[in-house]
């Protein structure tokens, strides 16, 4: 009974489109429903200047910090760094930002994560770099965050940033992890890719670790925590490229839509207002030949 | 048996001529793969320099092809490249990371590097004074231990301009 009572209540609002879709739309409506589209189209252009600008930049920090991330990664390959755990507790930093509007870039990032909890949620905390992801894990993983950094993605990120961050990732416990980004390849195109961190106990653990010489856990530490810092960074300039590349396809696909909508909009809105007038010269020929 | 060992010799030879060639290309033979980079700028990728001298805080140590692999940490100070063609260029670093790898690859990665040349000397002094100012009014150990780094960075700097 319930239920049909909430059909009956949605019922009427529904009959009343379907007849302003049939035609009753007026002058006035398509006027207004155009001077709108303008309005979004202009937004949605300067939105894509501005990201075109940003990501000028962002590219070519982008080059500068390529090296410095390759750097920061090279021991961790070289020295075959592996996790000994059977069933590590796991940490996923996801890099994202606070702004919209810019496609699948933080979505893609999300999901990653969202695959990764699904198989075990039970041992894994999330850190989430960004708003955006924040808002995407929160719903379904509120339980596995444990660290929000926001503020992200206004100006393009400083090595401070990532030293910040790093700073309080690195009062964490975990024994393994990975960083998870967007990787920019092209204006058009950027993939999901991951870094991977590990714990002091792991490294000291690497097989060839005993061919580096003259260690102690001290400077082990140290460089883990620079070297985090470093990654932070370099996954953090290639999410704010990928960002504001992907915004920029996003907002100019927009555009090219609104100007489709523009043009459908314009012709309905000549062809009724002809129609208006063609009826009134109608109305008034009929009226004057029944005198 | 004499016959023998003269007919065997030049088959030998023939042998070992048309093998091919097999220098021991380990890759880091006496070439190094150098690469330093700071958060601000790139300074060698992959490049192939003399040796590197870097101030670390296990005491400062000249890096020439084929180290032995090892981990440090920068202290600050300069870093000094001495190119292949002799040039020499030195950097300033305030801290960071040296890594050699066992491919004789060498990565210095810096917070923050700019070259000895550009360094504005009353500048320099300027951040030396603020760091010292900093300590003087220091008063939990965090903030205590942050201006004995910025002092110390600061007076590398004055060193460095000078």
């Amino acid at each position: 009974m319930n239920n049909f009572g909430r059909i009956l209540a949605v019922a009427p609002p529904c009959a009343a489109q379907q007849q302003q879709a049939r035609g009753m739309a007026t002058l006035k409506a398509i006027s207004i429903r155009l001077k709108s589209v303008k309005n979004i189209q202009k937004i949605t252009q300067s939105m894509k200047m501005v990201s075109a600008a940003k990501y000028a930049r962002a590219e070519r920090d982008l080059k500068q910090a390529r090296p410095y991330g390759e750097g920061a990664t090279a021991f961790y390959d070289r020295a075959e760094v592996k996790s000994t755990e059977e069933k590590p507790s796991k940490l996923l930093i996801a890099v994202t930002s606070d702004r919209g509007l810019c496609g699948a870039v933080h979505s893609g990032v999300a999901r990653q994560i969202r695959n990764e909890l699904a198989i075990d949620d039970s041992n894994t905390k999330v850190v989430c770099i960004g708003d955006k992801s924040r808002s995407i894990l929160q719903r379904l993983y509120s339980k596995n965050l444990i660290l929000v950094a926001n503020e992200v993605g206004r100006k393009p990120p400083s090595f401070l940033d990532a030293a910040k961050v790093a700073d309080e990732i690195a009062k964490l416990d975990f024994q393994e992890g990975k960083i998870i980004y967007n990787k920019f390849k092209s204006v058009v195109s950027y993939q999901v890719s991951d870094l991977p961190l590990y714990s002091l106990d792991a490294v000291s653990k690497a097989p060839k670790i005993s061919t580096y010489d003259s260690l102690d856990d001290d400077v082990i530490k140290s460089y883990m925590e620079f070297s985090l810092a470093s990654m932070l960074y370099f996954a953090m300039k290639e999410g704010a490229c990928s960002e504001q590349s992907s915004r920029m396809t996003a907002m100019d696909n927009a555009s090219k839509n609104a100007g489709e909508m523009i043009e459908k909009l314009t012709l309905t809105f000549n062809r009724t207002r002809q129609a208006v007038i063609t009826r009134e010269l109608i109305e008034i020929i009929s009226g004057a030949s029944a005198l | 048996m004499a016959a023998l060992a003269r007919s065997f010799r030049p088959a030998m030879r023939l042998l070992s001529s048309s093998r091919p060639v097999v220098t021991t290309k380990r890759g880091y033979a006496d070439e190094m793969s150098f690469t330093f980079a700071a958060a601000n700028q790139v300074y060698y990728v992959g490049a192939n320099v003399k040796q590197v001298d870097v101030p670390s805080f296990s005491g400062s140590f000249g890096i020439l092809p084929n180290h032995v692999p090892t981990l440090a940490v920068l202290k600050p100070g300069v870093v000094t490249v001495y190119e292949a063609d002799g040039s020499k260029k030195e950097v300033f670093v305030s801290s960071g990371t040296v890594t050699i790898n066992d491919d004789s690859s060498v990565q210095v990665l810096a917070e923050e590097a700019c070259l000895v040349d550009e360094l504005d000397r009353s500048a320099c002094q300027d951040v030396l004074s603020k760091a010292q100012s900093q300590l003087a009014s220091a008063s939990s150990a965090v903030e205590k231990a942050e201006a004995e780094i910025a002092v110390e960075v600061g007076q590398e700097l004055v060193r460095a301009a000078a």
